[in-house]
Order: structure tokens, then C-alpha cells, then sequence
């Protein structure tokens, strides 16, 4: 039987671009560059190396997101993934992890598991929480934060390191896995991989294709609201002296005078 | 008055600190109902009731310790059903995320994570949250269902508000899911003797300016100094001169003390998103273009081999 793997990746504005809100008060998207979150490349990574060590293992990367999103799909598949899975609808524009999570659920389940593997957080959202929503909307175990992964017998295995300990943990399959950016770097596409990527399959799935109705979704069907977004103020110009061989005394004095000493 | 629920986390019984500032933004919606779970649940009651808890549900089950996440959620939920709050308030940690998360589906809410601060509104309770790397401040709401929202350390003071913090046992029966990961081992990380990260009034951090991790000594004694927890950059964490659990930023950790010294840090989108909320910023660099300058209050282009020790020196003299 061959491992089902389905990695969920998104396609976000760039950390290093001049990011910021739309006007009705969602992520800009079609301002700034976007590209594959990284974080989610590890994810990717993680799934070409279990499915190396399957015996028979088929990877679909899966997105949520505009018609510029396939951009994140292909670049999965560059990196090896088999197939892709494309969820757009005009319906979805201003979902929250709510509503994107249903959506998810839906198409995961629609598209066949064994494993999902998620990426720690998204770079926009940087929430963190979608891999655990997901396992309960799909009633599966959630093994997440995983800063190793291993997967055999129907059995996933990891660590995760958190605040006070390290956890080994073991789940059987089909479960949700989320890995973080400590577990291993990720490849880089090569002329092979993008050339071969052409030609994989992307399917297209809309809210009707996933049976949701578009009020359960999108800004209007969210379960949160933000009123208001505003730049952070420039910081003030501090001080800026350049170290003549009593650079840390006059950061002593500075210490002083703000009485941190 | 309308009752507020809030998670407590706890080691063996010692509450910590990002739980009582919670019951301090608690108070701001109602009165707060502090939910401990596992080894030392009951312990937590006296620092609680001191900072507010009208209640403190308990519940100590193997669990809680054996299993990832779900049986908390199954607690929590039970709690949920019990109390009827107006809100459900969860400290932000990478774990407390999860639990909140997860109820939320449950309960049909929406979820609201990371707020800095939180005030009651008209609509419910408002939450201010950092976007972008904190370039952005938003204020969310919860639309549909009780609101759920985790909130970070160091987003209110904590203070005195002496209740009744009545102790009451909680039934929890376990969901089908709760068992569904096991946790194998654990291993503590083991105490360094200094602040913790997240809680910490000042933070040192070094990055790979500091060249090795036989000169992160130079940084510790800085850190010491000042009563300090130790930061790194990534690039320091990833060339393997600090631990991971060091790491500020993104996908380390966010802090937001009162001082905050970076040293041989450039000041990458990534690292700021975890320390730019910072109150008093300050940078040794040798590179005047580094763009950690751009946040500093104050700033020194210069050597970290110079200007560190210098500056540990004087700051030892001082205090005598
Ligand atoms: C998805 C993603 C997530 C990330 N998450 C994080 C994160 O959580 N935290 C994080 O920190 N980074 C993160 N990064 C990495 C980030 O982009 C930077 O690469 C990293 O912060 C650089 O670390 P640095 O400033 O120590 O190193 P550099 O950028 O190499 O800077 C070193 C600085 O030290 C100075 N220096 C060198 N020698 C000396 C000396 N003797 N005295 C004084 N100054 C000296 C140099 O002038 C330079 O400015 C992330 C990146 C990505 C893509
Ligand atoms: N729109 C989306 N499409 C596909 N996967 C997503 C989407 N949003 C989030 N994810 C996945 O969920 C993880 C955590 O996201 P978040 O909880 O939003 O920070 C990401 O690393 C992705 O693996």
C-alpha cells in the first residue's frame, strides 16, 4: 500500500518585502511578492524524506489560496513533490484560520491520507495553530512542532522540543504532523526537478467542489474581525556613537541615566 | 459579574508569570476562573486567589502528562461547559496555543492568538496584536461564539487583587482523541540559573558576530551582569554555539523586556519580528549600516570583543 502524504503549503507575502494591510483590513496580497512560505519548505523536505524511506509513497502539496498561489504549488514539485491540489474560490478572499482550516479539512479528505504534514507557522499569519486544527477537524492524532520526524510501520515518531522539556512522540497513522525549521534544511530545486515539475498535475477544487457553503468562509463567514490595523511608528532616532575605546563605558552611563544600573 | 476562564501554566505548582498577568487582563472582562491541571494542580490555588481567582478548578490525571495536548483540551472544555464565561483567556505558549486552538473548534468560536493586550468592548473583549514583525498594531474581536485568546508574556503587570480562590475539583472524561499521542520521554531542560527567556525584564543576545561558542561566555557574564536571560540570533543557533530554546525571533522566541541588548546582530526582518516591541533598544556592531542601528535607542559601532567586556566591567564596578 503506498503512503499517502499531503503537505499543506501557502503562498505569502515576502518577510523582506514592504508588507502590509488591504483596505478592507486583509493581508495585502497583490502588492508585494509572494513566494512559498519557507517555513512550509520544510515541510516538503520532511515529506521527500519519508516517502524516500517508504517503500512506495505519493506526495500531493495542497494550497489555499489565490490563482497566484500555484506559484508555492510549483515550487513544491520542483523540490520533488508528485502532485499538487489547488483550492481557489473568489469566496475564500479573507478567510481566518477558522474558515481556511475547514477548508483544508475538506480537501485533505477529498485528496486521500495517511499523513499531513504542515508547516510550523505561516510567515504572514505566524499563528502556529492550523496543524492542531486540523487534527481535530479530522478527528486524527496531531504529533506537531517536531523538530525530527521519522514515519514507519504506520507509526510516526518525533521530538519536539518545547519551553521547559523535549518530548518523544509516537502516534499511529493517519495523523497530522507539523515540523519546525530545526528539523532539517531544505533542498533546493533542481533544472531536473523544475523542468519535471511542468508536467506534474495540479487539480483545481472550488468551495462547491469541497460541498462548503461560501458563508461559512471567506471575510463575511470568519469567526474573527480586525477593526483596525496601523503602522507602527518609526522608532526615534537614538543615539549612535562610534566606539573610540570607551564604548562601554558610555553604554554604562547610558544604563545609568535610563537606571537599569 | 460575568466569569472569565482562565488556563493556568504551571510547573509541579508554581504558577507562572504570564498566567498572572493574565488574570490581570481577566479582571478587565469579569471574574477570572483559573483552570490547573496535572501534578500540583491544587498547590496553585493561594498565588492564584491573591491575583484574582474567584475559583480555581482542578484536575490531576496521568494524562495530562502522558499524551500530547488533548486530554488539556478535553479539561478545558469540561471547565468550559462548568463555568459558561464570557471568554476563555490561554497564555501564549507554543503548547497553550494548541489547546486554545483546538477548543475553539469545538465550542464554535473563533480564535484569537498572540493579543498584547486585551480591553472589554462592546462587542467583547478587544484584542491588540503585533502583525508583520510588530511593523503593524491591529485591534481583532471574535465574532462568533465565546472568544478564545491566547495572550503573550509581558502584555500587563501583574498585581494583588485578593478573591476568594475557592478550590473545586472538576470532572474531565477523556475524549476518544486524548490518548491518540503518546509522549515516550521527557527530558527537562535543564535550569541555567537565569531569567527565563520570555519573562525576562533584560535580555543579552549574541549573534554571529560573537564567533564561536566559546565566546558566548562574553555575553553570559554581560547578561549575568544585569540580572539578565540570555538571546541568540539564529545564526548563532544554527552554527551551533547556542541552544535553539535561545533563539529570538520568528520562529525562536518573542520577547518584549525593558532593555533588550543585541551584540553582533545584524537585525534580519526575522530576528526583529521577536524583538523590535522591545522598550529600550540597544546595539553593539561593528558595521554603522547594520540595520539592528535603525531600532536602537542606543547604539555602538564597534567591537563586541572591546565594548562587552568593557561594559560588564564597569556595570560590576558600579554595583561594588
Ligand atoms: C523563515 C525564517 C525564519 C527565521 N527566523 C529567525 C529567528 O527566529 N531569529 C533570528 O535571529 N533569525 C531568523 N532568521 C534568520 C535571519 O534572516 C538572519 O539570517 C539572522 O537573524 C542573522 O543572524 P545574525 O544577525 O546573528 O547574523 P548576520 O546577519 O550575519 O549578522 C552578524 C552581525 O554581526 C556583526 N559583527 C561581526 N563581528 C562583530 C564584532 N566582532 N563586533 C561587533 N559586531 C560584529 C556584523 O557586522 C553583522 O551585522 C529566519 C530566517 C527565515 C528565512
Ligand atoms: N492557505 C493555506 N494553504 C495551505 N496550507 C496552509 C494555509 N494556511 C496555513 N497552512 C498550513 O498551516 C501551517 C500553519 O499555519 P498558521 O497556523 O496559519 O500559522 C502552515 O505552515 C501551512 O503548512
Amino acid at each position: 500500500m503506498s503512503l499517502r502524504i499531503v503537505v499543506c503549503v501557502k503562498y505569502v507575502p515576502d518577510a523582506t518585502g514592504d508588507r502590509h494591510f488591504a483596505g478592507d483590513l486583509t493581508v495585502d496580497r497583490d502588492d508585494v511578492d509572494g513566494l512559498l512560505s519557507e517555513l512550509d519548505e520544510y515541510a516538503v523536505e520532511q515529506a521527500l524524506q519519508i516517502a524516500d524511506a517508504a517503500d512506495d509513497a505519493e506526495i500531493t502539496v495542497l494550497t489555499v489560496g489565490g490563482e497566484d498561489a500555484k506559484d508555492a504549488l510549483r515550487k513544491a514539485l520542483s523540490m520533488g513533490a508528485d502532485k499538487a491540489v489547488h483550492v481557489e474560490d473568489d469566496e475564500l478572499h479573507g478567510s481566518d484560520v477558522m474558515a481556511t482550516s475547514l477548508v483544508l479539512a475538506k480537501a485533505v479528505e477529498k485528496t486521500g491520507y495517511d499523513l499531513v504534514i504542515c508547516g510550523m507557522a505561516s510567515t504572514d499569519g505566524t499563528m502556529g495553530v492550523l496543524p492542531a486544527i486540523l487534527a481535530e477537524r479530522l478527528g486524527v492524532p496531531q504529533v506537531t512542532l517536531l523538530s525530527e520526524v521519522k514515519v514507519e510501520d504506520g507509526t510516526v515518531t518525533g521530538r519536539r522540543d518545547g519551553d521547559s522539556a523535549s518530548e518523544q512522540l509516537q502516534a499511529s497513522l493517519p495523523a497530522v504532523v507539523s515540523v519546525t525549521d530545526q528539523s532539517g534544511e531544505a533542498r533546493y530545486p533542481s533544472f531536473k526537478g523544475i523542468m519535471a515539475a511542468k508536467k506534474k498535475p495540479v487539480q483545481s477544487l472550488d468551495l462547491e467542489d469541497l460541498e462548503i457553503d461560501a458563508a461559512e468562509v471567506g471575510l463575511a463567514g470568519s469567526w474573527s474581525a480586525v477593526d483596525s490595523a496601523t503602522q507602527r511608528p518609526a522608532r526615534t532616532a537614538g543615539t549612535i556613537v562610534k566606539d573610540e575605546g570607551e564604548g562601554g563605558k558610555q553604554l554604562a552611563e547610558f544604563l545609568v541615566s535610563q537606571k537599569f544600573i | 459579574m460575568a466569569e472569565v476562564l482562565v488556563y493556568v501554566d504551571h510547573v509541579d505548582g508554581a504558577v507562572r508569570k504570564p498566567t498572572l498577568e493574565l488574570l490581570t487582563l481577566a479582571r478587565r472582562l469579569g471574574d477570572p476562573v483559573a483552570l490547573a491541571l496535572g501534578a500540583g494542580a491544587q498547590a496553585t490555588a493561594p498565588v492564584l486567589a491573591e491575583h484574582g481567582a474567584v475559583k480555581v478548578l482542578t484536575s490531576d490525571a496521568p494524562e495530562y502528562a502522558d499524551y500530547l495536548v488533548v486530554p488539556k483540551v478535553d479539561a478545558l472544555q469540561a471547565a468550559h461547559e462548568l463555568v459558561s464565561p464570557v471568554a476563555v483567556l490561554v497564555p501564549s505558549s507554543a503548547e497553550g496555543k494548541e489547546i486554545a486552538a483546538r477548543l475553539a473548534v469545538r465550542i464554535g468560536s473563533g480564535i484569537i492568538t498572540d493579543a498584547t493586550d486585551l480591553e472589554a468592548g462592546t462587542d467583547g473583549p478587544i484584542a491588540t496584536q503585533a502583525a508583520f514583525a510588530a511593523s503593524f498594531t491591529t485591534k481583532s474581536r471574535i465574532t462568533k461564539g465565546v472568544p478564545v485568546i491566547t495572550v503573550k508574556p509581558n502584555s500587563a503587570p501583574v498585581e494583588a487583587a485578593p478573591a476568594a480562590g475557592t478550590v473545586q475539583p472538576l470532572t474531565v472524561s477523556f475524549s476518544a482523541q486524548a490518548t491518540g499521542t503518546k509522549v515516550v520521554s521527557r527530558t527537562a531542560r535543564e535550569s541555567t540559573g537565569r531569567p527565563e527567556l520570555t519573562e525576562a525584564a533584560i535580555v543579552v543576545s549574541g549573534g554571529r558576530g560573537v564567533n564561536g561558542a566559546e565566546n558566548f561566555h562574553l555575553i553570559e557574564a554581560l547578561a549575568d551582569s544585569l540580572g539578565a536571560a540570555v538571546g541568540a540570533s539564529r545564526a548563532a543557533v544554527d552554527a551551533g554555539w547556542y541552544p535553539h530554546s535561545n533563539q529570538v525571533g520568528q520562529t525562536g522566541k518573542s520577547v518584549s523586556p525593558q532593555l533588550y541588548i543585541a551584540n553582533g546582530i545584524s537585525g534580519a526582518i526575522q530576528h526583529r519580528a521577536g524583538m523590535q516591541t522591545s522598550k529600550t533598544i540597544i546595539a553593539v556592531n561593528k558595521d554603522a549600516e547594520a540595520p539592528i542601528f535603525d531600532l536602537v535607542d542606543y547604539g555602538i559601532v564597534g567591537d563586541l570583543f572591546n565594548v562587552v567586556p568593557q561594559l560588564t566591567n564597569e556595570i560590576n564596578t558600579r554595583k561594588g
